[in-house]
């Protein structure tokens, strides 16, 4: 208490601000807000811990419920492995914005002098990072489990491009579901009939890559997920405001 | 500083704000009281940006709201009834994490110096999330004058403080507002409103129904006023 | 309680009319298929319904985006309306499908792209009417709808494109040869005839029941406006 009394005036008034207009402000506040997300994860590690294990689980599962054996698993391991990224994306969507609604984060972040989708790329940057992680650790262990090699370039480009679409999206409509009073079932069912078009590519352009197919055949896939990724950035970009804002 | 023009807001067929009328001058405290769904946090929201209004003219600094919300936003510090604050960041990460939102220059010894004035020098490496609710509360008012914003809103800013906790608050205030600075402050207890502030509007049906300065007005005619324009 | 309009009754008249020219159309005008048979004159219907589940979707996106420019509740409510109905006419169209596939393909579903896309944009809207239900603050609610109506509308088409793709890439899959539409067999005229005047129909239909449905919202607010008035005294 006595420390109240004592300083009654800060010793320095003169607080000066950056611009936050600019390009410099944006791209400042975009990282703010992924080293933020960044900070406390590696504090808690409740969002990763939750996703990976659950990841884990999902591969279990698929294990009995596929009979995953040498056979049918070349055929099948980008289908697993894609509902498994999708299955354990939505856990951290939902987490990460639940943090942003729980103490009234949202509106720290709304009178924020930034621009709205200064927050959508800062969230979906860092959910794309986790997803990222939870995927590095996935696919060795993947890997180890049933005994394929997962580790070409062609498979994890493929995997990027794939997560890009999918946090692209899902940073979006989490950002709605939260807000929603049914918010724990809702994103899983908002997400997943809209992602599609992104998961189809995904899964057969990882397909191919494992299955030794013609660049040429794993091309137009790539190039759809990168023109799906492309519309869902913009989209996302121009809604993001109505979304947060009343 | 603020100026608001028959403000509008409407909740799908409820109005809550009907036609509201509201002005004030650069460094003047003015609480704003009234009963529960008079529409107090609603107009507090609106004057922070969070809100657009349906219709009418608000402007604040001199900016018109929505239109320039960006320029409004870096002069304005908000406290709301929830702390803003990341429960998984440290008291010093939070005011970091904002002075970088807000683009401050030298965030370091700003953040010092706010840790120092809501006395939490001594637990700023903590996590907010073991704070208690009174000093969540003091460094969301730390987060809010970070900037050093010339108007500061208050949505009742004592809810689920103790006695001490509440009295710490109230220097705390003083302090801001005898620094210059414009402050709008909701509250439900007439007292607490009559002891802090200059001026007091009472919020009733979506309009300033009453407004009076704490100079012109004996202390204990307070409820009864208040009673007279609540309960038409 | 407020009088029907003119131009509305006059609508009810000409849908009905028009719908029962449509089913002479269909029933006895167009000729049979000499494949497939009588089953084939799902197919007027089965296109027309599919016809207004779309265009119900593009309306909803269209008027979804207007009321975010404009904010105005009415857009929101159009969007609202146009997905209800389109929802309604997406499940005949798909039922339908499945009628007409049972004697034609021996079964009632395969994973054909048309058929995938139409359960996807079904379970988008569902999805739709779901976020909704899950909002209480009504600016909030017509905001995220029209948000998902954009979206959503977006993401069906590459839906489409995608499943496509996949099939011709893999041309093993049955049904990649569209047996659904035009190409399945040659219209001629009077079937051609048919066609176009159930598109026609469906659209009046269309028309006609998203006006019945704004003017019952607008009735039911009254109502809950009167109740608030009542109460209040």
């Amino acid at each position: 208490m006595s420390e109240i009394g004592t300083t009654k005036v800060l010793e320095d008034n003169l607080v000066t601000l950056r611009r936050t207009s600019g390009l410099g402000g944006y791209l400042r506040a975009i990282g703010a807000i992924v080293w933020k997300d960044l900070a406390a994860e590696l504090r808690s590690r409740e969002l990763l811990g939750a996703m990976l294990v659950f990841a884990l689980l999902v591969v279990l599962i698929f294990n009995f419920a596929l009979e995953l054996d040498i056979r049918t698993r070349e055929t099948v391991t980008s289908g697993v492995l894609w509902v498994t990224f999708a299955f354990a994306g939505t856990l951290g969507l939902n987490r990460s914005m639940a943090v942003e609604k729980d103490r009234g984060c949202l509106d720290g972040l709304l009178l924020a002098p930034v621009d709205r989708s200064a927050l959508y790329f800062g969230k979906a940057l860092g959910n794309l990072v986790f997803m990222l992680i939870v995927e590095a650790i996935v696919l060795p262990l993947y890997s180890v489990l049933y005994n394929t090699n997962l580790f070409q370039p062609g498979l994890l480009a493929v995997i990027l491009l794939g997560s890009i679409g999918y946090v692209a999206v899902g940073t979006l409509l989490s950002s709605m579901a939260v807000q929603a009073r049914t918010r724990d079932v809702l994103l899983p069912i908002l997400l997943f009939p809209v992602v599609l078009p992104v998961l189809v590519p995904a899964v057969k352009a990882s397909n191919g890559f494992l299955l030794g197919f013609e660049m040429a055949e794993i091309w137009s896939w790539l190039n759809l997920l990168i023109v799906y990724d492309v519309v869902f950035i913009a989209v996302a970009f121009m809604v993001f405001d109505y979304v947060v804002e009343e | 500083m603020i100026d608001v023009r028959g403000l509008v807001k409407t909740f799908g067929l409820k109005s809550v704000l009907r036609g509201l009328e509201f002005h004030v001058e650069r460094g003047e405290f003015v609480a704003l009281v009234g009963p529960n769904g008079a529409g107090k946090t609603t107009f507090l929201r609106i004057l922070a940006s969070l809100s657009r209004p349906s219709t009418g003219e608000v402007r604040v600094a001199g900016y018109r709201l929505p239109a320039q919300a960006a320029a409004v936003r870096i002069r304005l510090g908000v406290v709301s009834h929830q702390p803003l604050l990341y429960g998984d960041l440290t008291a010093e990460e939070n005011l970091f994490f904002y002075s970088r939102m807000y683009g401050l220059i030298n965030p370091e010894r700003r953040v010092r110096a706010v840790l120092d004035m809501v006395g939490l020098q001594a637990r700023r490496r903590d996590l907010v999330r073991q704070f208690s609710r009174g000093m969540q509360q003091r460094l969301a008012i730390g987060r809010a004058i970070l900037h050093d914003p010339e108007i500061l809103l208050f949505d009742e800013p004592h809810t689920g403080l103790d006695q001490e906790a509440a009295a710490m608050l109230d220097t705390l205030l003083r302090d801001v507002a005898a620094r210059d600075r414009t402050v709008v402050m909701t509250s439900h207890n007439l007292d607490r409103a009559a002891d802090l502030a200059q001026r007091i509007d009472i919020l009733s049906k979506g309009v300033i129904a009453a407004s009076v300065k704490r100079t012109e007005i004996d202390p204990l005619d307070l409820p009864k006023l208040y009673r007279s324009v609540t309960h038409v | 309680m407020e009088p029907m309009p003119k131009v509305l009754k006059a609508l009810n008249w000409i849908t009905g009319a028009l719908f029962v020219v449509a089913l002479y159309m269909v029933l006895f005008f167009a000729p049979r298929e000499a494949v497939m048979g009588d089953v084939q004159r799902v197919f007027y219907f089965h296109v027309a319904a599919g016809w207004v589940g779309a265009l119900a979707f593009l309306v909803t996106a269209v008027t979804g985006g207007i009321y975010l420019a404009r904010g105005e509740r009415r857009w929101d409510l159009v969007a609202l309306a146009s997905v209800e109905i389109g929802v309604i006419f997406t499940f005949a169209n798909i039922v339908s499908g499945s009628i007409w596939a049972r004697p034609i393909w021996n079964t009632w579903w395969t994973w054909d792209p048309r058929l995938v896309t139409a359960t996807v944009m079904e379970l988008v809207y569902l999805a739709y009417l779901m976020l909704r239900q899950g909002i209480e603050d009504t600016d909030r609610r017509a905001r995220f709808g029209a948000v998902y109506g954009i979206v959503g509308f977006l993401s069906v088409p590459l839906t489409f494109l995608s499943i496509r793709i996949f099939r011709t890439i893999h041309p093993v899959v049955i049904g990649s040869s569209d047996p659904t539409a035009l190409g399945a067999f040659d219209m001629i005229p009077k079937m051609r005839v048919a066609f176009f005047f159930s598109l026609f129909t469906f659209t009046f239909v269309y028309v006609t029941l998203l006006w019945h449905r704004l003017r019952l919202q607008r009735l039911s607010e009254k109502v809950e406006q009167m109740k608030m008035k009542i109460l209040s005294v």
